[in-house]
């Protein structure tokens, strides 16, 4: 952890989940996320922040965006990255993960990125790493950074979170989106729904103190924010839905559907979306959609993360 | 023009009548229900008189498991016949299974049948959607839509849905869209080829036999998926005291399970087979003296909520073979008043239990109109002669479906009236 982060009053390690956060917590990073956003926009894309510092990303599922985003973030703070993934490492060889990080600890990294389909396999890896390790996706439990970003984003347009209603609309039992959503959007005030079919909703979800609905038309209604999951068709139709067809015409958001939404609505999808099942173009592409400004945010929210979590003294240099 | 049935009994538990009264009907609804005698405000001389005097009146009966056999297999019923058999039943509404060909697993077939149903004009026909796809228990079907269409429930009765995570999800899905999950309670593995109950009958007999035990392991996971998933469960067809011992207890735990019994399991043994008569062969089978008896005492104290026929007609060919190559099943449409008022002479129950079992629970569980004759309700309703005795002719059936244990059988308690929306859809020839 860096000094200057330790005089903002940031203590962790570690970036695991957002249950584990505290609202200053979030509060922090989405302020310290506001104050990077700017750089993005500059001509000379860079601040020399964490030079020298090494971030690694070690990515076990594919992923387009987050990877570039984590890396785009490190480069725009002067950090060095490295990244790793399932095809070109030496999984295939039959290493054990954690093997894997302390060959990879030995090098000295001071940031280790990790995505694995396995829940809980960044925890493993942060009690026997020396480095700090940011959550970037273990199975369906967590997905921090997204949910910064998604918060970031919601809270620029609206202010604050406090009060809004949030829904969560789709396959909620396989999204470790979902997850660190409510527990943010909840920690910061907010009220949140979660929408979609009987078999995509878990058992017991009412305890994180969310409602649920199974009328994706009540379920919205009202909302200030809307959020479609990704529908994993390959691995849900027929057993979890019967079609994407009748998925498509009972809960996907459509320009019809978002009427009960509160006026002035954001539309939010983490993505990839499959446009015309989770989600119609014309919404995705629709007034109220903010899409690709999560994207946009998602870099700022991620240089936020890597700078409390490394940031060396030059903290001050940033402005 | 108002209609006006007067002089007759009038029992109706959704309000806790039973009495002599006078019914007036209106634009297709019940407009009020006045003491006999009592003088009527509005009463008009043009009224249509139906003459009721020592006749039963209750709400119209509904069954809500029935096969139509349409489409598919025409040559065992129609929609036509199968409306045609319940209204001569006393029947004003029938819910209707889809293992049709095709099955009534998507939107259009289940189109196809209201339509029919619609240019029929007696019962009201609700259909009832695939659990799977194809009947086959493995993806689902697309239920949503199902319910758009019109349906009041899912089942794939006559196969079990064997995949216990395929009948978690099908409860699942079908509770966020309100709809009950109808279950055929059989284990295949345990019932498999068996052509009667196994009990000291089919040991007589030299017949395999279908053990109580395949239907209450099936009972058992279907109550303890019900109470996981939080969905409505309906036990189709009860045949064993074991299944009731099982209900009893979860209805007492609070699980949301209502059951059924047909007419059949409730007066006859699996010694009926000894006949060898193939219209005895239903799935589930026949049962011991023990287990009638202790569905009778479920009907008594609840936990049996509905008395259903499971209305299966069959053509000839269907029946005349070798009993184990027999289809299941028993044409039950026009029998189910004269068998189960049996019951009420005997006193298993009381008449206003029987219109409790045969038309309020059965409205309630699929919540649909009916069960009921308080004003603003349809006028379904179903006259009775309580006093004249008949005698069981298939030859005399409306349905297509010969296919009766009962033939021959003296009933007490003839259908005399039918009523649907205010019409009379059927008239006994007096």
């Amino acid at each position: 952890m860096s000094e200057v982060a330790w005089q903002k009053g940031w203590w962790r390690k570690d970036l695991l989940s957002i249950k584990e956060l505290s609202r200053e917590e979030i509060q922090m990073i989405l302020d310290t996320a506001d104050s990077f956003k700017e750089i993005s926009t500059r001509d000379i894309k860079k601040v020399p922040t964490l030079r020298g510092k090494t971030v690694i990303t070690l990515f076990y599922e594919p992923s387009t965006r987050t990877r570039t985003s984590f890396e785009i973030a490190a480069k725009r703070l002067s950090a060095d990255t490295i990244n790793i993934s399932v095809s070109t490492s030496s999984v295939v060889k039959g290493e054990t993960l954690l093997d894997t990080a302390l060959n990879l600890q030995a090098m000295e990294p001071d940031i280790i990125v990790l995505r694995h389909s396995a829940a809980g396999a960044p925890d493993m890896l942060a009690r026997a790493l020396k480095a700090s390790v940011i959550n970037a996706g273990d199975g369906f439990r967590e997905h921090p950074t997204q949910a910064l970003l998604d918060m970031m984003t919601v809270r620029e347009k609206k202010g604050s979170l406090e009060g809004l209603l949030l829904a969560i609309v789709g396959d909620i039992a396989h999204s470790r989106v979902a997850r660190s959503n409510i527990y943010g959007f909840k920690k910061m005030g907010a009220r949140v729904r979660v929408v979609g079919p009987g078999t995509l909703i878990p058992r017991g979800i009412e305890s994180l103190g969310v409602e649920v609905f199974h009328d994706l038309r009540e379920g919205i209604r009202g909302a200030d924010v809307v959020m479609a999951l990704r529908i994993q068709r390959e691995r849900l139709e027929g057993a979890f839905f019967p079609s994407e067809r009748e998925y498509a015409r009972f809960f996907g958001l459509s320009l019809d559907v978002l009427r009960e939404m509160a006026p002035n609505a954001l539309i939010m999808h983490p993505g990839p979306m499959n446009r015309g099942v989770e989600i119609t173009p014309d919404v995705a592409d629709g007034p109220g959609s903010v899409i690709l400004e999560q994207v946009t945010n998602g870099v700022a929210v991620r240089m936020a993360v890597l700078y409390l979590l490394a940031g060396g003294t030059r903290g001050e240099d940033l402005h | 023009m108002r209609i006006c049935i007067r002089g007759g009994r009038v029992v109706d538990p959704s309000q806790g009548l039973d009495g002599p009264a006078e019914i007036w009907i209106k634009g297709g609804q019940i407009e009020a229900i006045c003491r006999a005698g009592a003088p009527v405000g509005g009463c008009q001389r043009d009224a249509q008189i139906i003459e009721a005097k020592d006749f039963l009146i209750v709400p119209g009966l509904v069954d809500m498991h029935v096969h139509l056999r349409d489409p598919g297999y025409e040559y065992k019923e129609t929609i036509l016949t199968g409306a045609e058999a319940a209204v001569a039943g006393g029947v004003t509404s029938v819910a209707c299974m889809p293992n049709t060909d095709p099955p009534m697993d998507h939107g259009a077939v289940v189109e196809y049948v209201l339509r029919k149903a619609k240019e029929a004009a007696l019962a009201k026909v609700y259909p009832i959607g695939a659990i799977s796809r194809g009947l086959k228990g493995e993806a689902l079907s697309e239920i949503g839509e199902l319910k758009a269409s019109g349906v009041v429930a899912i089942s794939d009765d006559g196969r079990p849905v064997t995949n216990a995570l395929v009948m978690r999800r099908a409860m699942e899905y079908a509770k966020g869209f309100g709809l009950p999950v109808i279950s055929h309670c059989e284990e295949p593995t345990l019932s498999a080829r068996g052509s009667m109950n196994e009990g000291e009958v089919s040991l007589e007999l030299g017949l395999r036999g279908i053990p109580s035990v395949a239907e209450e392991a099936m009972v058992a996971r279907d109550i303890l998926l019900a109470e996981w998933t939080g969905c409505h469960v309906h036990i189709a067809h009860v045949s064993t005291a074991g299944s009731v011992r099982l209900i009893r207890d979860a209805k007492r735990r609070g699980v949301k399970v209502t059951a059924e019994v047909t007419p059949h399991h409730l007066v006859l043994t699996h010694d009926a087979v000894r006949s060898w008569d193939t219209d005895t062969k239903v799935n589930p089978p026949l049962r011991s003296r023990e287990d009638v008896e202790a569905l009778q005492e479920a009907l008594r104290d609840g936990t049996i909520d509905v008395i259903a026929t499971d209305h299966a007609p069959h053509a000839r060919v269907d029946k005349e073979v070798e009993y184990e190559l027999a289809a299941f099943g028993i044409s039950g449409l026009e029998t189910l008043v004269g068998l189960t008022l049996m019951l009420v002479e005997r006193g298993v129950l009381d008449l206003s239990q029987w219109v409790t079992k045969v038309s309020l629970n059965p409205a309630r569980i699929l919540g649909i109109k009916g069960g009921t004759l308080t004003p603003g309700s349809p006028a379904d309703l179903t006259i009775i002669d309580t006093n004249t005795s008949w005698k069981v002719d298939p030859a005399n059936f409306r349905s297509k479906g010969k296919n009766t244990p009962f033939k021959g059988w003296i009933l007490k308690g003839r259908v005399v009236y039918t009523l649907v929306d205010g019409r009379v859809v059927y008239k006994a020839g007096i």
